[in-house]
């Protein structure tokens, strides 16, 4: 083996082996990971944390790092504890793990649908999210839960529908997605008529609502949409393997041993999940699930989808966002205005530098 | 993309041909039934003769006004629209050879939204006359900035526009987000507009948009055999003879053209130029020479029966055309998906 690549690396220059990958077996368990998707996940890891300290600190009653941290060892009182764990910290910890949700929820679908279009908008649930939210809001009239009620039934009905009427022996990725459109350019009609028809006040409510806002997540929404985010990406975790094969094409992961069906509907339900229990609590927050994946597979320069360093950079990304929504603009804009505007510069600038590298 | 483009080298069979052109002749039946029924339907219901009366001898009465001021116009601006953006949908899925792909993809129907936003909130405008000029020139710059983004350094390569055309859009799509909530009457401007709707739109908000429309329809058909060959892949098309960058500039030009200028008129009517072209090339196969025409003449028929039950449904009030095309054009799609044998591109 060794002497054929050295021909061939006579001959042609020197060989390419590709991305270096480490193995680690501890027991009969066995990793193996690329070392550069890990060394951008530590990156990703401590960016993270160091925002969240930032986070942590800003705001009209702006903290120290040590207050901030005091008051998690609890040996703060009154007015600093009750900023930090009462305000700051269900919000920060929110952008991160809804962040992570949506990220993975994107990766999901467009490692499903092979298209690097596709999020979980595609099928219609964001769109059923904001449909049967409109619903509460314009036609009900109702509270955080009730408008999330609201928010998961309208998603699960979109979402339910579109597998149920594209199912036909069998998923396939682009009956999925046509399907999708079709159900969302529907729903979404009908929530710009429900807009239209609103009295403007309550019109503009539900348009914050539809653009994606933390200002809502306590800890109570934390800790019920925590429960969810948790079994879902535990579920995506045991998928992950048989999810990378399916991108091989059916045939090829029925020969690998996948069943592709069941490994298909749960992967779309896990991602469904992942993104309805965000949108419940904090509306349609655009563009991560679509951005997230693409970013995450660039810095990584991985070949398939990449779920670990997608989950990062998406919560990242969300609680950037959201500090720039919060403190950096004149005035305090819903967080979805600021990740679609981040996210889109971001892909921007990536693609500008991308074809400068390499022309 | 697949084994049925080997069929366009070789030509279509007369048969296929035979029964291609007769579907056609059929469609244009069904459009100038739809246009009939755009001018006779609406609040106050009229009969053909009333519509003659007033087409050729018009006394100036109130169904002469009827039918000239408002009818007419309104069915004249779905006709105006649909070609646009039937033949705008057929070169983007074509370009970008992604059956996502819809006409706004290029960034035009955020670049039109923003233009509008910016007349409302910093120019004070209302009326679509006004709107016209602001939607125009914000498609066009924001598909400029696209094509510089994703073609800079090399040849127009449609993934990189693709996805050049997602991001820039969204960046724009989030300041006019921003621009609407923070100004309640841009928000009531801006709502009515982002419906979509043939509303008030009389011949000078229609005529100065044709030219453009004119101009894109032209280079669109001039493309199509270059089109066909584009699908098989770059190098093939290189060999058979067709200018592979030159086409990707010609159809971005075009789309441009048209659905900017179909924006500028109507305000965003998302669905038909994603569907409309499904439904055509399930119809003729993957040749470009047959999508085109077909798509020329099936989205104005979706936009017009759109527009009249529209008009009949909540009546004597009215739902925007953009809301009906979705609740027409989708259960369409989804059976359409479901009974073929899903086409490729």
């Amino acid at each position: 083996m060794s002497a054929i690549a050295g021909v061939d690396a006579a001959s042609t220059g020197p060989l390419d082996f590709g991305a270096s990958v480490r193995v680690v077996r501890i027991g009969g368990l066995s990793l193996r990971f690329r070392v550069r998707a890990l060394l951008v996940s530590i990156a990703l890891v401590v960016a993270a944390v160091g925002t969240a300290l930032a986070a942590l600190c800003l705001g009209e009653f702006v903290l120290t790092v040590p207050e901030v941290l005091s008051a998690f060892a609890g040996t703060q009182s009154g007015i600093v504890e009750t900023v930090v764990l009462e305000w700051r910290a269900p919000r920060v910890l929110g952008a991160l793990l809804f962040g992570a949700a949506l990220g993975v929820s994107g990766a999901i679908f467009q490692s499903l649908t092979r298209n690097p279009l596709a999020s979980p908008d595609i099928i219609g649930l964001s769109s059923g999210s904001y449909a049967g939210a409109l619903v509460v809001i314009i036609l009900i009239g109702g509270g955080t839960f009730m408008i999330a009620g609201g928010a998961i039934v309208g998603g699960l009905v979109a979402a339910g529908l579109g597998y149920v009427l594209a199912y036909r022996d069998g998923i396939q990725g682009f009956r999925l997605v046509v399907v999708g459109i079709a159900i969302s350019a529907m729903l979404g009609a009908l929530s710009t008529y429900l807009i239209l028809r609103a009295r403007l006040e309550i019109a503009m409510t539900a348009a914050v609502w539809g653009a994606g806002s933390l200002s809502r997540v306590g800890w109570t929404e934390l800790a019920l949409s925590a429960v969810v985010i948790a079994v879902a990406l535990a579920a995506v975790a045991v998928l992950a393997p048989a999810m990378r094969q399916l991108e091989l094409g059916d045939d090829a992961a029925r020969a690998l041993g996948i069943r592709p069906e069941p490994v298909r509907l749960s992967l779309v339900v896990a991602g469904v999940a992942l993104t309805a229990v965000v949108t419940a609590f904090a509306g349609p927050i655009t563009f991560i699930a679509l951005a997230a994946p693409q970013i995450a597979r660039r810095l990584t320069r991985s070949p398939g989808t990449a779920l670990v360093p997608a989950a990062l950079l998406g919560a990242l990304v969300l609680l950037l966002s959201d500090i720039v929504a919060q403190h950096l603009l004149p005035q305090p804009l819903p967080v979805g205005i600021v990740t679609i505007v981040v996210g889109g510069a971001y892909l921007t600038w990536l693609l500008v530098r991308e074809a400068r590298r390499r022309p | 993309m697949t084994a049925p483009a080997a069929v366009v080298v070789d030509g279509p069979p007369r048969r296929m041909r035979r029964r291609r052109a007769v579907g056609l002749v059929c469609a244009v039946v069904v459009l100038l039934v739809a246009s009939l029924l755009s001018v006779l339907v609406g609040s106050k219901p009229l009969v053909p003769t009333d519509v003659a009366h007033a087409l050729f001898a018009p006394t100036g009465g109130d169904i002469d006004r009827i039918v000239w001021e408002l009818r007419l116009p309104r069915t004249l601006a779905a006709l105006v629209v649909g070609v646009a953006l039937g033949v705008a949908g057929a070169l983007i899925q074509a370009f970008t050879r992604n059956p996502l792909g819809d006409p706004g993809i290029l960034g035009v129907n955020a670049g039109a939204s923003l233009g509008v936003a910016v007349g409302v909130a910093l120019f004070g405008t209302r009326m679509p006359t006004q709107h016209l000029g602001f939607a125009f020139l914000g498609a066009l710059l924001a598909t400029l900035v696209v094509l510089f983004v994703g073609a800079i350094g090399r040849s127009a390569d449609p993934i990189r526009l693709t996805l050049a055309g997602v991001a820039v859009g969204a960046v724009l799509a989030g300041i006019t987000t921003a621009m609407t909530l923070l100004d309640p009457s841009t928000f009531n401007q801006m709502r009515g507009w982002e419906a979509g709707t043939f509303v008030e739109r009389g011949l000078d908000v229609i005529l100065p948009a044709v030219p453009f429309i004119v101009g894109g329809l032209a280079i669109a058909l001039f493309c199509a055999g270059s089109l066909n060959m584009l699908g098989l892949g770059d190098d093939l098309a290189s060999a058979l003879g067709a200018h592979v960058g030159r086409t990707r500039v010609l159809t971005v030009a075009a789309i441009t053209l048209l659905a900017g200028a179909a924006t500028a008129i109507a305000g965003p009517i998302a669905f038909v130029g994603l569907m409309v072209p499904h439904v055509a090339r399930w119809i003729v196969g993957p040749d470009q020479r047959w999508i085109i025409p077909y798509s020329i003449v099936l989205a104005p028929i979706l936009l017009l029966v759109s527009d009249v039950i529209g008009r009949v449904i909540l009546w004597p009030g009215e739902v925007p055309v953009g809301v009906v095309t979705a609740f027409v054009g989708a259960p369409v799609l989804i059976w359409l998906v479901r009974r073929r044998k899903a086409s490729g591109l």
